[in-house]
């Protein structure tokens, strides 16, 4: 299980149902002369739950927005739900819709409700009728546990519910594979349970869920796999349990004594 | 208490105090706002000095001492009755008609105040934030008035209405027509033009970027000349628009450049994230622009808009240079009848103009702080 996806040379896979459901292959990204993503290589199954931590500038946020196409690349391959991404614009944005993201500062869209917010995208990108998509989006805010928010406008709710809604946002899209960049960073810290509780229970649903954190106890609860990023590369990838009690690379053990205190 | 003992623990709570007469009502105010300090009181005194001098002077010159009625300038001349007269009012009711429809015919004139009721009940559907059917408020404003203002402002004899060319328009239609396009062209054009220099498409960003310079490097006048002068030269004249079209397509192209300066200002305060939030939820561009972008850009350019709209609304006047009888134009040539000719003639009809301009910029300033007002309640509560 813990080496399911590691072979560096999988090929891309086409056809209805893909195998994987994110491959990224031989990724190298430059910003200006800085190489911020170095040959990076992974796959990863439908429904794993990844954790990818390392160091601040250590290109882990970079690579999670190259699934979404949120941040182009130069060279190499990235592939979601047997979907290429190139400059196609039909398919980045068919990519998207099926491709949850939470951010770190949630980005909630202000000029509208909280039920607005969650709508938004169902009645526009899926067509679904005003009703339905309400109906749908006040299951997902019960889900995440505020449904009593709906009226309200995000200015008006703390960190934490702001961040609950962006991920009833994202779910309302039914999609298949969810991104977290981050998503406790910026909470202040009484709030970041509440939001790891929701991810947890999100978890539990089998989604495959990509999570950009340095919240250690989730990755060990919840991850199947954790990456190691430092300087652009895959470090490591291994299952929490190895990859805490036994890291293999030098960089990790540091890194693991600093978080880890 | 001994002075080591630190701890400390409140045994009864603290009362609740009214706050001080000196910090509230009428008299805190005055304190707090006219006479706070020196300077403050100095000035509060100069400016109730300035009150006292000008305003009586103003209402005995426009209001008491002023003429309501007569004939002609025998009304509004020094007289043994009337040593000083004040402004003449009698020649703006007697040459009001004109102020108004220009040399419209008097037997078509229903139909210009037609017109000004449509576009009337067009605006108050549209300012009205609360009214009901607000989207076919907006169709009827942007797609039904334009057409039947053209049907019935122009003529078409076909349906009774006689020709009636632009050459006849004048005062405040045309001013208002001029404002009116300049006002709802230049927004979404500048919307455009602002999208287009932000565009990933080099060809569109140079084209708009080539656009808002020049136009914005050029006065108004010059374009105008352009539009008027320099267009027939090129045109062939059968298809040579007319003259009016012609100045109007001129104001809403400046105006254009203008808003779209307003409206880049605007999308530039919209943090990256919220561009990236709508992107990764599978909008695509016009969506996202349309649905997350723009309605948060104008809100928060909103009072830059109407400025924009103002500074439009008084820029009408230059038109005149091409010939068309606008408001302003109308007052020029009524001042100079010498059946009104008195010292007090044209000091009335600049008033009267300076009451039209002021009431319309001062309403829609107004109305935009309104605005304004409510989205802030809505939002941050």
């Amino acid at each position: 299980m813990a080496d399911a996806g590691m072979t560096n040379a999988a090929k891309p896979s086409g056809g209805e149902k893909a195998q994987w459901a994110v491959e990224i292959i031989a990724l190298n990204k430059w910003y200006g002369d800085f190489h911020v993503l170095r040959d990076v290589n992974l796959t990863v199954s439908r429904g794993e739950r990844i954790v990818i931590c390392g160091p601040s500038g250590s290109g882990k946020s970079t690579m999670l927005r190259c699934i979404n196409r949120l941040e182009n690349w130069q060279r190499g391959r990235v592939v979601v739900d047997g979907k290429e991404l190139t400059d196609d614009a039909k398919q980045i944005l068919a990519v998207r819709r099926d491709v949850g993201m939470v951010f770190q500062q949630f980005n909630l869209f202000p000029h509208l409700t909280v039920l607005e917010n969650c709508t938004l995208a169902p009645i526009w990108v899926r067509r679904m009728p005003k009703k339905d998509a309400e109906e749908l989006a006040t299951r997902y805010l019960k889900r995440v546990r505020i449904p009593e928010q709906a009226l309200k406008y995000p200015s008006q709710l703390s960190g934490g519910q702001q961040q609950r809604v962006a991920i009833a946002r994202a779910l309302c899209m039914s999609p298949q594979i969810m991104l977290f960049d981050e998503p406790t960073s910026a909470l202040d810290p009484e709030m970041v349970k509440e939001v790891l509780d929701t991810m947890v229970e999100l978890a539990g649903s089998g989604i495959t869920m990509l999570v950009v954190t340095h919240e250690m106890g989730f990755a060990r609860q919840v991850a199947n796999r954790i990456i190691f990023m430092a300087d652009g590369q895959i470090v490591e990838i291994n299952e929490p349990k190895a990859f805490f009690e036994h890291p293999q690379h030098e960089r990790t053990r540091l890194f693991l004594r600093q978080i880890l205190h | 208490m001994a002075a080591t003992d630190h701890a400390y623990m409140r045994d009864a709570p603290a009362q609740l105090l009214p706050a001080p007469v000196a910090s509230t009502g009428v008299l805190g105010w005055v304190r707090a706002n006219l006479l706070s300090s020196p300077v403050n009181f100095a000035l509060t005194v100069i400016c109730i000095a300035a009150i006292v001098w000008v305003v009586p002077a103003l209402l005995r010159f426009f209001i008491f001492d002023a003429v309501w009625s007569g004939a002609d300038r025998e009304a509004c001349l020094p007289s043994a009755q009337r040593p000083e007269p004040g402004a003449c009012w009698a020649f703006v009711r007697v040459w009001g008609s004109y102020f108004v429809y220009g040399f419209y015919p008097v037997s078509e004139r229903w139909r210009v105040d037609l017109f000004f009721a449509l576009l009337a009940f067009g605006i108050a559907w549209l300012a009205w934030l609360g009214a009901p059917r607000r989207d076919l408020g907006a169709i009827y404003f942007f797609i039904v008035l334009p057409i039947l203002s053209y049907i019935l402002l122009s003529g078409v004899p076909m349906i009774g209405l006689p020709d009636v060319p632009t050459s006849l328009w004048g005062g405040i239609l045309v001013t208002i027509v001029v404002a009116t396009v300049g006002i709802v062209a230049s927004l979404p054009l500048g919307i455009l033009l602002a999208l287009g220099r932000r565009s990933a498409m080099p060809a569109v960003r140079l084209a708009s970027i080539t656009f808002i310079e020049f136009v914005r490097g050029v006065p108004l006048i010059t374009v105008l000349f352009m539009a008027s002068v320099m267009l027939p030269l090129f045109v062939p004249d059968p298809f040579a628009p007319d003259k009016l079209v012609r100045a109007l397509i001129g104001v809403a192209l400046f105006a254009s450049a203008y808003m779209a300066e307003v409206v880049r200002g605007g999308l530039l305060s919209i943090p990256r994230g919220q561009y990236e939030a709508a992107q990764a939820l599978g909008l695509s561009y016009w969506r996202m622009m349309i649905l997350v972008i723009l309605p948060q850009a104008l809100r928060v350019t909103l009072p830059n808009i109407v400025n924009t709209f103002i500074g439009l609304f008084k820029d009408t006047t230059l038109v005149f240079i091409v010939g068309i009888f606008d408001f302003l134009r109308t007052i020029e040539a009524a001042r100079g009848d010498p059946h009104w000719a008195t010292p007090v003639t044209s000091v009335t009809g600049y008033a009267f103009a300076a009451v039209f301009y002021f009431v319309c910029c001062y309403g829609m300033s107004r109305y935009s702080r309104n605005v304004e007002a409510r989205l802030a309640r809505a939002q941050r509560r």
